[in-house]
């Protein structure tokens, strides 16, 4: 062996690790300058590294898959539009295209061509979820594109340096909160420059000229780890059906996985078309939260970018719900995104052994409430979003998680935090009873939220993102489904729909969560769990002896004979 | 105290690890040490041990010691290991699962598999009552007395030993948390009650839930432990002043810590910071690093004009591979510092994508890196340094082992070497590569974060593996200076006693600053000072004392803060343009640009008050000549030349101050070996420090 090779090897592993740093230095930068709550408390923003070639080379772990996997290709879209030729240094690109982006005009992606000694290196992208974007602000019920706000294809947004005024004008003019989106805008300007800045660095550090060759490097190991992880799946065809709520009239969701040898088709042929209203996951975002699915049975260690991610191929049908076409509303794009993890479960579940994870409550509810606004008047005006999830769904060898985002990523907005910044006030947000899949592992407890004003005037909570009302998470070999989800007034009202409802002075909304589904027989449960959970207040007597099998008396203890009469031989 | 003001004070410092309890005793310019076995079942005894060994080196006793400090990890290892308390915890109705559900996050977005760490307080002792209070202190529904007097038979009936109280927006009112607690403790006598406005006043519930629980938890354990040590210490004759090591680098009283133990959390670790910035005073550094490596992890604090970097926030007992969200946030002042799964004991594999990877996870002391022979078969980076020659075989702990060359060769082929096809040096200089860039990874992007230039920054290494690393960390950094001080091994205990006993008063109050109340934040601040004062003066009497002010500022919208200080005295209009232009600057300084037209709100004020700095520092008697000779030669693989090559070995005890060498070299001592990389030239100064130097750019 040369003394050369060894060497090389080595440093080509610092510079992976190091180009991981980068971009997860650019995602913290951006975590800390961003505006709006979903952004800074629930971490919805990203941050990658790209080759000039537009290949991913690597993504920072923050934030949620839906920006993972979409921004992987949507730097090729940059460079299609503006040639490597004509980039100069100092230029900032951006669109929020809701197709060649991260699916909905809420998201803006900035990309940044990083120079090296006046030669163009590498590109830096990262992404956000902003504050406000015009429109019909965070609802499902444009009925078009066209509804849902400020559409910006991909422009300059800095040219050689210098600020493009009359963009950042038009965009401020055309949104609720100006400054807010000038900073959110900003924050990812400046959180590609750091990154800039770091890759820049680390070329002087090893005397790159070029990161082609660590480029190379790190695709090619990354898509022959993906490779022997397809391996391991067995070849064949699967099938899976998922139906969900949708607006109005209910999705059907059909899936073909094709493992072969080296690659894995996911097909979404014959899915529903698009709704009418916003719930629409274009191909990008569908692409990004199926792969996300696969992967994380099949090969989670192994890092995203574009070798790991090439050997997955997803296809659906133009004009379908998960591939919609222009001019198609999407603002609530991971109502039926967020879902598609489960229906590759539901393949997956065919091929591993063992079997995978039961359904999710699966898209996360937004709770996008306003008020008191009235014309000519912006006193006590309020426009707050929090993020509500339900139960995630059974393991093969545990209980599902409770109320915990899966698959996004995101986190939960304190309750003092919103309330310092509206009138609002939250009466109750805890787990609900009884609402876990029963199993032999069950499904993860959903969470109950009640939420009222202070103000004394009537409020408006968008019900574009609550969707398992009428389907609920389903188990897997055996085990039951979590409860479905529910919403209303506490008064008594119930809503169905997923339009824009008010509550009124005095009443409180209150939004049930779904549970997530169980995995295996429940009547194969430990008893004991079943007795702490009855004991903790989480399952009730008659849930306990309905869907378990377990007999608990008053005092808390287990009813060995009337558990072993109602379980019979089933255990 | 039986010293006068001419007579020096005798000053005792022991500080509990998870494995050794170390002791540091200073006389005058004299510095005595010890170190004896942690006693976990009763650890007065091993500090009594250790005391003992200490003071008869230096020929005194108990009875003569004036001042003892004192630091343990009992706490953190009782919140990792889940031995506290049996812990109720009583929330507002409808908010019972604020402990279990946290941030409702996955903090592993891949791993189908992960759990968050199970609550301390399990869901049937997660207790309710009717009352609520708004964000802006507001009572919109009353305490439920009733339902607080209606609980006590389960409480009693479950034996339960400690009860936290944590209401919504106590931070702005803690009237009913305070009315709780009164109604709780008056039915429950001996039971430890905290509430969570006083451990943690700030917004953000499950942080502040999870901090009070946290103190509720190991409250009885530390009480317990504290009196007894403080009883055994008198009992043999002990008079002096008993003082603890908090987290935030201060030292409090007996009561204080009994009162609120979780403070004492990661006390070992403050204790190095402080030594380092101790050094860092003396030597007039400016901008140091401190890089402190054990046997399991790396720990990194910078620390500026001789002053560490504070938080506010802390995560302990991470449960899964050191992750951020897989412990319980504790909301305390604490010294901010990154820890990295980096130590000797870390061990190195090779992942699927044909990586090195070095840790998180730990060969531990048992069964220990291969090369201890004590039935470890990981390949370590205690492994790879020895195999790579940097360790001496036979003088390994002072001699107190022989390391088996052999086995870590074996180990690191068979990890490492094998499946890349590297051979051992190459391997072993590969796991020594990989955990240098982690921590070099590490150490850039909190500089970064926190809006500092790290390549202008002097490291000061100590702990047992940070020597060995030191100046190939810091070529990576770009750092051209390093100090190794000696006894590092022993490194917190003597940093307890350069501690200032000081205490941090925290409180949110979220304002618009441009309209904020002034009136309300200065008498805000004056409660506040006068809290601090009354905890501090009786660990100090009649010490002067400073007074520091912040406030966290943040741009309204946003979600991180920027810690601003606030001058002294009434805050005025002027004060508040000053505080505005201190925070846009440090946010310029950290992202490179302002927001202009954006209000800034100020969310939590603190005011420190802490006694002067002590500033004697004892001088380690030097022996040796300042033209030492090598005490031999070993042979060290190197990378950049592909080989090995002949270093000479010198005994550190053999080095006077004067002597200056030209790496590569070995500076071995019973503790650590510092390695002089190529390219460096080491000096010994006055206070007996290893001054590492770049001599250019290799």
């Amino acid at each position: 062996m040369t003394v050369g090779d060894p060497l090389a090897q080595i440093h080509m592993q610092v510079m992976w690790n190091r180009l991981i740093s980068v971009v997860e230095e650019q995602a913290q930068a951006l975590l800390r300058t961003a505006f709006g709550s979903v952004a800074r408390e629930a971490g919805d923003l990203s941050a990658g590294v790209y080759d000039l070639k537009g290949r991913m080379l690597a993504q920072a772990v923050t934030g949620t898959p839906g920006h993972v996997n979409t921004m992987a290709v949507a730097v090729q879209h940059f460079i299609d539009r503006f040639p490597l030729a004509d980039m100069k240094e100092g230029d900032v690109y951006t669109t929020n295209d809701p197709w060649l982006g991260t699916g909905h005009l809420f998201d803006f992606v900035m990309v940044t061509p990083a120079f090296l000694d006046g030669r163009l290196v590498a590109l830096l992208a990262s992404t956000c979820h902003l504050v406000d974007v015009g429109g019909r602000g965070f609802t499902a019920d444009a009925r078009s594109i066209y509804e849902e706000g400020i559409f910006i294809p991909h422009m300059r947004l800095f040219d050689q340096g210098r600020l493009n005024e009359p963009l950042m004008d038009l965009i401020a003019n055309n949104v609720r909160e100006p400054i807010e989106v000038k900073g959110d805008l900003l924050a990812l300007v400046s959180c590609n420059d750091t990154g800039c800045r770091r890759l820049v660095g680390m070329m002087g550090e090893f005397n790159l000229l070029t990161i082609d060759d660590l480029a190379d490097h790190i695709l090619v190991n990354s898509r022959k780890a993906m490779i022997e992880a397809i391996r391991r799946v067995p070849n064949g065809i699967y099938d899976a059906q998922m139906t969900l709520d949708g607006y109005e009239e209910p999705v059907r969701l059909k899936l073909r996985m094709t493992v072969e040898d080296e690659r894995i088709v996911l097909d979404y042929g014959g899915s529903s078309l698009a709704s009418g209203y916003g719930i629409n996951s274009p191909k990008c975002y569908s692409d990004a939260y199926s792969i996300f699915g696969l992967k994380c049975i099949i090969g989670p260690e192994i890092p995203n970018n574009a070798g790991s991610l090439g050997p997955m191929i997803v296809e659906a049908d133009a004009g379908s719900i998960v591939h919609p076409q222009r001019p198609s509303p999407v603002t609530a794009r991971h109502v039926v995104g967020q879902m598609l993890p489960d229906i590759v479960f539901g393949c997956l579940d065919q091929a591993i052994e063992g079997g995978v994870q039961a359904e999710s409550a699966g898209s996360i509810w937004v709770l996008a409430a306003s008020g008191g606004a009235r014309v000519g008047n912006t006193e006590g005006r309020f426009n707050t979003m929090s993020v509500c999830v339900g139960g995630v769904g059974a393991r093969p060898t545990k209980n599902g998680l409770n109320s915990t985002a899966f698959p996004s990523g995101v986190g939960a907005i304190p309750v003092e935090v919103t309330e310092a910044g509206s009138p609002l006030v939250f009466r109750r947000r805890e787990l609900l009873p009884d609402s876990a899949g029963p199993g032999k592992y069950r499904g993860g407890f959903a969470q109950v939220v009640e939420v009222e004003s202070r103000a004394g005037l009537p409020f408006t909570v968008s019900a574009a993102t609550f969707d398992r009302l009428q389907n609920p998470a389903r188990g897997r070999h055996g085990g039951k489904p979590g409860s479905p989800g529910a919403f209303g007034l506490v008064g008594g009202e119930v809503f169905h729909t997923k339009a824009v409802h008010t509550v009124p002075p005095g009443d409180r909304l209150r939004a049930q969560l779904p549970g997530g589904g169980g995995f295996g027989d429940p009547f194969a449960r430990d008893a004991h769990e079943v007795a702490d959970e009855v004991k903790a207040g989480l399952v009730s007597v008659a849930a306990a002896r309905a869907s378990y099998g377990v007999v608990v008396t008053e005092d808390g203890e287990i009813d060995a004979t009337g558990t072993q009469a109602l379980r019979g031989g089933q255990s | 105290m039986t010293a006068t003001q001419n007579e020096p004070l005798l000053r005792v410092a022991a500080d509990i690890g998870g494995t050794f309890t170390d002791v540091a005793l200073e006389d005058g310019a004299a510095r005595f040490t010890a170190k004896v076995l942690t006693t976990s079942q009763a650890p007065e005894e091993g500090v009594l041990e250790g005391l003992a060994a200490a003071l008869g080196k230096a020929g005194k006793t108990i009875a003569d010691i004036d001042v003892f400090l004192h630091g343990t990890t009992l706490a953190t290892n009782a919140l990792i290991e889940r031995k506290g308390a049996k812990l109720a915890f009583v929330t507002t109705g409808g908010f019972r699962d604020v402990l279990e559900t946290g941030y409702e996050k996955r903090f592993e977005q891949y791993d189908v598999f992960m759990d968050r760490p199970p609550p301390l307080v399990p869901r049937y002792l997660r207790l309710t009552v009717t009352e609520r209070i708004a964000a802006d202190g507001t009572v919109l529904t009353p305490l439920d007395e009733s339902a607080l007097v209606s609980m006590i038979p389960t409480l009693k009936a479950e034996n339960v030993e400690a009860v936290a109280i944590g209401f919504l927006h106590s931070y702005v009112n803690a009237a009913h948390e305070q009315r709780a607690r009164d109604v709780l403790a008056e039915h429950l006598p001996g039971v430890a009650i905290t509430t969570s406005a006083e451990v943690s006043p700030e917004i953000r519930e499950y942080d502040r839930f999870s901090t009070a629980c946290a103190n509720a938890y190991v409250q009885p354990l530390m009480a317990g432990y504290l009196g007894r040590l403080s009883t055994a210490m008198k009992t043999q004759g002990f008079s002096g002043a008993l003082l603890l090591m908090m987290s935030g680098g201060g030292l409090t009283t007996l009561e204080t810590a009994q009162r609120l133990p979780i403070r004492l959390v990661e006390s070992g670790p403050a204790g190095g910071a402080i030594l380092a910035s101790h050094i860092a005073r003396e030597n007039e550094l400016d901008e140091v690093l401190s890089f402190d490596m054990g046997g399991t992890t790396a720990k990194i604090c910078l620390i500026a004009d001789g002053v560490p970097e504070r938080a506010r926030v802390f995560e302990v007992a991470r449960a899964y591979r050191n992750l951020k969200g897989s412990g319980w946030p504790v909301r305390i002042p604490v010294i901010e510092m990154v820890e990295i799964g980096a130590g000797g004991g870390s061990i190195a594999r090779v992942d699927a994508m044909q990586r090195i990877t070095v840790g998180p996870d730990s060969a531990g002391s048992a069964p220990g890196p291969a090369c201890y022979g004590r039935g470890g078969t990981h390949a370590t980076v205690t492994d790879a340094n020895l195999a790579l020659g940097r360790l001496n075989a036979a003088r390994f702990a002072g001699g107190s082992f022989n390391l088996d060359v052999g086995k870590a060769n074996a180990a690191v082929a068979g990890a490492v070497g094998e499946p890349l096809g590297l051979s051992d040096e190459w391997a072993a200089a590969g796991i020594s590569e990989i955990v240098e860039e982690n921590m070099a990874n590490a150490a850039r992007v909190h500089a970064i974060e926190r809006g500092r230039t790290i390549d202008r920054h002097v490291m000061i290494a100590f702990g047992g593996a940070a020597p060995l690393h030191a100046t190939r960390l810091a070529n990576k950094l770009g750092i051209r200076r390093v100090a190794v001080p000696k006894g590092a091994g022993v490194g917190s205990a003597i940093g307890f006693l350069r501690a200032p006993v000081s205490y941090q008063v925290v409180r949110s109050q979220q304002q618009n600053l441009v309209r904020a109340d002034l009136d309300t934040v200065n008498a805000m601040l004056t409660t506040m000072e006068i809290e601090a004062r009354e905890i501090v003066t009786p660990g100090a009497p009649g010490a002067f004392f400073d007074v520091s002010r912040e406030v966290d500022l943040r741009y309204v919208g946003q979600g991180h803060e920027l810690t601003v200080p606030v001058p002294l005295g009434v805050v005025g209009d002027g004060d508040i343009k000053g505080l505005i232009a201190a925070f846009e600057k440090q946010y310029r300084a950290h992202y490179g640009l302002i927001i202009p037209d954006m209000e800034i709100e100020a969310l939590t004020w603190s005011v420190t008050v802490a006694s002067q700095p002590v500033n004697t520092m004892a001088t380690p008697s030097l022996s040796g000549a300042a033209d030492a000779a090598p005490v031999g030669v070993r042979s060290l693989f190197e990378p950049l030349r592909g080989g090995g090559e002949e270093i000479p070995e010198y005994w550190r005890d053999d080095l006077a101050p004067g002597q200056a060498i030209v790496g590569p070299a070995f500076i071995a001592e019973d503790d650590t070996t510092t390695v002089v990389d190529r390219g460096w030239r080491v000096s010994v100064d006055n206070r007996g420090y290893l001054q590492l130097e770049r001599m250019d750019d290799v």
